[in-house]
């Protein structure tokens, strides 16, 4: 059975399900989120208004036996940054949703009632529903209640109380394999889903395959493509100490944003890291190894307990501990984790809601290091939604405005995670030029400036910055369209065997003949489509730069500034 | 001359996290990395004193020397 598109229409409450336009038939993942929307969502539109769009699609090999290959996208005009938006994420529905034959679920209007409702989606339908019960609720109320409620194997895509209000830095939480919770964490799209009145979305295949052209070669691609993965040396290092591994080779580098990025190291750094994690992990009885989606061979994902060996979070990344460990200089690995949980519950950004504490933190609204105060704010004030709490959840850039702050470190409004571009100048291009605003996976530069993976480039000079973070950004707007972790970019930047290979299993999925010149021609499109959707919404090249304090503060120890000049930052766009 | 070690992630397992050592004058990073009984290939990054470097680099007094395996995230 071919894909389909399956569409609901809150303004009506009516649902239907169509075939797939044929210039859309060749994308998936974050190619057709962003096609979808700059086709149909008028760019210059409330982005909680009746004119945005909520579009959700897996990739192209999600739902197969590919590895690595369950990653979903969410898209729609942000409410955080004004412009185009794609937030990428584990758990079960990518493939669940690939195997119900949708090709893209596209959610449009609003309703006149004031109610909440839900969505159920089927191989051969898809149903609007009022719900009275799980308003009000944290998402892992939701996912508890759901699967008493629902018999057999549901995704389930949720939002919590954040989303609810409407908060900027509101995400949409994904259910992983057992049950804990993978986030659509940025630009706040869970606030697009509250304000669509949608609690959760729950997604069941039934006995749906996705159909593969030609088996034998999409196995044998995906056997070459699998041992590049599990050959890689830095596959190892992540299994056994998660995404956090980063945060002593980044301090070492003088490039960890620490208290409201006014330094580059972090004394905390040793009690926050990945190999003090894996230690804790282990001594408690955790995880160090999970998986987000199924057909995981990284396994970067951990459940982390608390003292008592009772499981507190999953899925405890790099970035969330960076933001509020250094940048709100906590060195308190528990209270991070119980924060994790919180914004995981109440389903709020953790960089985004992290890096605006640190703003908060600078404005006098509490003391750098007072973790304990996080805590009490996201449960007193962000949770009920009091006038601090709102200030909060609308994100880092609300903070500053609010206080009166300039130190506010934001591109497009989005806040900028754990990478100083002062002293790691390619992802000061990355941060400054996305579509999407400041977002390290737009085009992860820390690989060649800092971890030696693809080549090097020095991270303080300028020379070849703009051209490595465009090929970076090219790249991974094709990843992103595959359904694959982004993580599979380090095995393809080193290792031959392994781009070759994911050509082979889209060509061997749907039976066609693309080159690798094709999927960068696929990546250059989607980024030029985006900037079109950001152009037309006002946008302008003024907008591609930093925050001024980054051309004026040295940052320690290397005591450099960004220096690029606007000038420099758009020739970005000559591709 | 006095040169402080840092290991990290699986290259401290049964070595160290931070260590002193009294080094010859002429001390090679990848002499160090031999002593410490590291295989060259597992290496990823380099740094001396926060700055990136390569196995041939002559130590100097006081320098701070950071071995990482290839390792990632983001």
């Amino acid at each position: 059975m071919a894909d389909k598109i399956f569409r609901v229409n809150m303004s009506t409450l009516t649902t239907s399900i169509e075939d797939v336009p044929k210039s859309w038939a060749g994308h998936g993942g974050r190619g057709l989120t962003s096609t979808i929307v700059a086709a149909e969502v008028e760019p210059t539109c409330h982005p909680l208004g009746e004119k945005n769009k909520l579009v959700i699609a897996p990739g192209l090999l999600s739902g197969t036996i590919a590895a690595n290959s369950g990653r979903l996208s969410i898209g729609a005009k942000s409410p955080l940054t004004g412009t185009i938006k794609e937030s990428n994420a584990g758990g079960t529905a990518a493939q669940i949703l690939a195997k119900a034959g949708c090709k893209a679920l596209i959610i449009e209007g609003l309703p006149e009632k004031d109610c909440w409702y839900s969505i159920a989606l089927t191989p051969d339908s898809v149903t609007i529903s009022e719900e009275t019960e799980l308003p009000g609720k944290g998402n892992f109320a939701v996912i508890e209640t759901l699967s008493d409620r629902l018999e057999g194997k549901h995704a389930v895509l949720t939002i919590g109380q954040a989303g609810e209000m409407k908060m900027s830095s509101a995400n949409i939480s994904i259910k992983d394999p057992d049950g804990n919770l993978r986030s659509s964490g940025r630009g706040g799209l869970g606030a697009v889903m509250g304000s669509k009145k949608i609690k959760f979305i729950t997604i069941d295949a039934k006995d749906g395959k996705v159909a593969i052209a030609e088996p034998e070669k999409f196995k044998e691609a995906n056997r070459v493509f699998a041992k590049a993965l599990v050959d890689h040396p830095l596959t190892a290092g992540l299994g056994q100490f998660g995404t956090n591994v980063l945060v002593n080779v980044i301090n070492e580098a003088g490039s960890l944003p620490t208290k409201n990025f006014t330094a580059g190291q972090f004394e905390g750094h040793e009690a926050i890291s990945g190999e003090t994690m894996h230690d804790i992990i282990v001594e408690r009885g955790g995880k160090p190894r999970h998986n987000c989606h199924a057909g995981c061979v990284i396994q970067c994902s951990q459940i982390y307990n608390d003292a008592k060996g009772e499981k507190l979070t999953a899925g405890f990344e790099y970035e969330s501990i960076w933001a509020m460990g250094a940048d709100c200089c906590v060195d308190n690995l528990d209270q991070i984790a119980e924060a994790d949980k919180i914004m995981d519950d109440i389903g709020i950004d953790t960089i985004e809601t992290s890096v605006a504490f640190g703003v908060a933190m600078e404005a006098g609204v509490l003391e750098f290091g007072d973790g304990a105060g996080i805590l009490r704010i996201l449960e007193d004030d962000v949770t009920k939604g009091t006038g601090l709490g709102r200030i909060i959840g609308n994100g880092t850039g609300s903070v500053g405005r609010a206080y009166g702050v300039t130190r506010v470190p934001v591109v497009k409004n989005q806040a900028i995670p754990a990478y100083d571009p002062r002293s790691i100048k390619g992802m000061g291009i990355t941060y400054a030029t996305s579509t999407q605003g400041a977002d390290h996976t737009m085009g992860y530069a820390v690989t060649a400036n800092i971890l030696g993976v693809g080549g090097n480039v020095d991270p303080m000079s300028k020379e070849g910055q703009i051209e490595l973070s465009r090929n970076l950004q090219v790249a991974t707007a094709a990843i992103d369209s595959t359904g694959m972790c982004l993580f599979i970019a380090f095995a393809a930047l080193d290792d031959e065997t392994c781009l070759p290979a994911l050509v082979d299993l889209l060509n061997a999925r749907f039976g066609i003949g693309l080159t690798g010149d094709d999927v960068v021609a696929l990546g250059q499109s989607i980024l030029k489509t985006e900037r079109g959707f950001n152009m037309a919404a006002g946008f302008t090249a003024a907008d591609d730069r930093l925050p001024d304090f980054f051309y004026t503060e040295a940052l320690p120890p290397h005591n450099v500034v960004f220096d690029f000049t606007d000038e420099e930052m758009a020739t970005f766009w000559d591709f | 001359m006095k040169v402080t070690i840092k290991l990290f992630a699986f290259f401290r397992e049964s070595r160290f996290k931070i260590e002193n050592r009294d080094l010859e004058k002429g001390t090679t990073v990848g002499n160090i990395v031999d002593v410490l009984g590291i295989d060259r290939k597992e290496i990823g990054v380099l740094m001396i004193n926060s700055r990136h470097t390569t196995l041939e680099t002559e130590l100097s007094e006081n320098d701070i020397l950071a071995i990482f395996p290839v390792i990632g995230g983001g």
